[in-house]
């Protein structure tokens, strides 16, 4: 095959130096940090925990299914197709192995986070559950891990019922355990939440569960990017997460759940490639995974979500979490050294999330000054609501590191902050 | 020390922000809309009293950024005296601007509003700007003019909807 051009330059995956992790080198993978042809600043990216900011490798990953290997997946009989069909299985094992998955029948390819919730919420809950079962979730899921099951409830006539959260930002255990009684059917819990940074034990949630016959689904979207992800470990019967957030490409996510639950579970969607035979009448399903993932799935994204993990796996995850706390470390420093500021979630295990007001200043107003020097943050509820509630606040700026990010953000985030001060006073 | 933002945090801006005009309920008498911004979590209710076909006072009450609540404020000024016709079409013309396209050359000039202005560098302030201006059409609505396209709201301004300016009907454009 020719090489394809259509893109520049691809650098080798960045080798970690000894040590500590060499920023430049990362930062060299990603097009979105190369110095602009128009002289323009290159920005100060802060709001990974948004969407991540996507490697050259992920991009040239896409471009090449595209370019050389575009054919449906699991149909054709011509070579394409089965090339096609490989690079797609290909990205599930990737995506195994990523997870510690016994096998890749537990690993689905959904859209995202959201999807692989209501997958779960529709095809394991709503058969399940009825009037009197309880859904436990904890006070601070997004509404991606909250808005699902209140529409089972509606459904099933089944209650929710909510953790709550301290006011540094972690779950109340004792509270959990009192809550997590025989009615519980499913626990939902996030496991890095996206406002506060908060990481939750979700092993000794998943084992209190369970001992009560509940099943347990993980909310990982912030944590894959992070921490490494052992689903084994983790004890939990579900875990979901985006490619997005992974710096890999939108519209990819992943649900892995328990073999013998995904089997027991009725398909969620109909269509193409989740079937084995048709007759007018009815229908007999394909095993999994092909079960649920019903009509032509998201190839291109599957794919570059593998390159993506390799992109990740390449730096070392723990070689970036360690230099993500670093940032994470210094950037609370020096924002508490400011005065004035209030941070939301200050709980010992963090991911690196500084959620944070100023005092006298709207968290947009602060968004705006920043974006003027072209420091991304993000302002607002970020889609928790109920959090927010719970902090009396209706929104925070959020800052989030990912691998990429350097020292030098962290003081533009700062020299933006004093500049904001001096200009609301 | 760095610049000051020269274009979107003005000193007007700023001041209305810091010590808004108006800022207080009116009792009987009034009519009232709640703009609120279901995005950000801004909220604005703009209270009207219309006597004549004119506007004798116009005030509010809000939470939000400086942009929402400095436009609310400097809003309540610009209104005070105008007739009903002027209010709708200072909506019109101050949408327009916000939204970076030319302020007309006829008609009701904006004056001290066009600080408000180089929000239209940032489309994602633009609502904020605007929201206290769709309620007090909202209350308008309420007290003066036939419901329109804003019914359906129940007499909150959703600003979400910003980006059809067209809902307004023809009969409120202003001449162009």
């Amino acid at each position: 095959m020719t090489p394809v051009t259509l893109l520049a330059t691809t650098s080798p995956p960045a080798a970690p130096a000894a040590g500590g992790l060499d920023v430049a080198r990362v930062r060299a993978d990603v097009p979105m940090f190369r110095p602009r042809a128009d002289g323009g600043r290159v920005p100060a990216y802060l709001d990974s925990a948004a969407t991540a900011q996507k490697p050259q490798a992920v991009l040239d990953r896409t471009l090449r299914f595209y370019a050389e290997e575009n054919a449906n997946v699991h149909r054709g009989v011509y070579a394409l197709s089965a090339i096609a069909t490989e690079a797609y299985e290909g990205a599930r094992e990737r995506v195994r192995r990523f997870l510690g998955a016994a096998t890749t029948r537990e690993v689905l390819f959904t859209r995202g986070t959201t999807e692989a919730v209501n997958l779960v919420a529709q095809s394991w809950a709503r058969p399940h559950l009825r009037a009197g079962d309880v859904i436990l979730l904890t006070g601070m899921e997004h509404h991606s891990n909250l808005v699902p099951w209140q529409l089972v409830a509606e459904q099933t006539g089944a209650t929710l019922r909510e953790v709550p959260v301290t006011d540094a930002g972690e779950l109340d255990m004792e509270a959990f355990h009192r809550a997590c009684t025989a009615d519980v059917k499913l626990v939902g819990v996030v496991h890095v939440s996206n406002a506060l940074g908060t990481v939750n034990p979700v092993r000794a949630i998943a084992d209190a569960a369970h001992a009560v016959g509940a099943v347990v689904l993980v909310d990982a979207a912030q944590s894959a990017p992070h921490l490494r992800l052992d689903v084994a470990s983790l004890g939990a019967d579900f875990v979901a997460f985006s490619g997005h957030k992974v710096y890999g490409p939108t519209g990819i996510g992943v649900l892995w759940g328990r073999e013998a639950l995904l089997e027991a579970m009725p398909p969620w969607q109909g269509g193409g490639d989740m079937i084995r035979t048709v007759t007018f009448e009815r229908s007999t399903w394909a095993d999994l995974p092909a079960k649920f993932e019903a009509g032509t799935p998201n190839i291109a994204g599957a794919i570059g979500l593998a390159a993506a993990l390799d992109w990740l796996d390449g730096i070392g995850i723990e070689r970036a979490a360690a230099h993500e706390q670093a940032l994470l470390a210094a950037a609370t420093e020096e924002l508490l050294a400011l005065g004035g500021i209030r941070l939301f979630g200050t709980a010992r295990e963090k991911g690196p999330v500084l959620s944070f007001t100023m005092d006298g200043v709207h968290p947009h107003d602060l968004a705006t000054v920043l974006d003027e020097d072209q420091v991304c943050v993000r302002a607002g509820h970020h889609c928790t609501q109920p959090l927010m509630r719970r902090f009396g606040v209706p929104a925070t700026a959020r800052a989030s590191f990912g691998v990429y990010n350097s020292a030098d953000d962290v003081a533009r985030l700062v020299s933006g902050l004093r500049r904001a001060r001096a200009i609301f006073g | 020390m760095p610049t000051p933002s020269p274009d979107l945090y003005q000193a007007i801006i700023l001041d209305h922000h810091r010590s808004p005009r108006n800022n207080r309920a009116l009792e009987d008498g009034a009519c009232h809309a709640e703009g609120y911004n279901p995005l950000c979590g801004d909220q604005v209710t703009v209270w009207l009293r219309v006597a004549d076909g004119i506007v004798q006072e116009a005030t509010f009450q809000g939470q939000g950024c400086a942009i929402s609540q400095a436009s609310a404020s400097l809003m309540t000024q610009a209104l005070a005296g105008r007739t009903v016709a002027e209010a709708q079409a200072l909506f019109e013309r101050f949408q327009r601007v916000a939204q970076g396209k030319p302020e007309p050359q006829d008609g009701t000039a904006l004056g001290k509003l066009v600080a408000l202005s180089g929000v239209s560098a940032y489309p994602m302030r633009v609502k904020c700007a605007t929201l206290a201006w769709h309620a007090m059409r909202e209350a308008l609505g309420g007290a003066a003019l036939p419901a329109a396209a804003d019914e359906r709201t129940g007499g909150r301004a959703d600003a979400s909807r910003e980006s059809s300016p067209s809902a307004a009907p023809p009969a409120r454009l202003p001449a162009q």
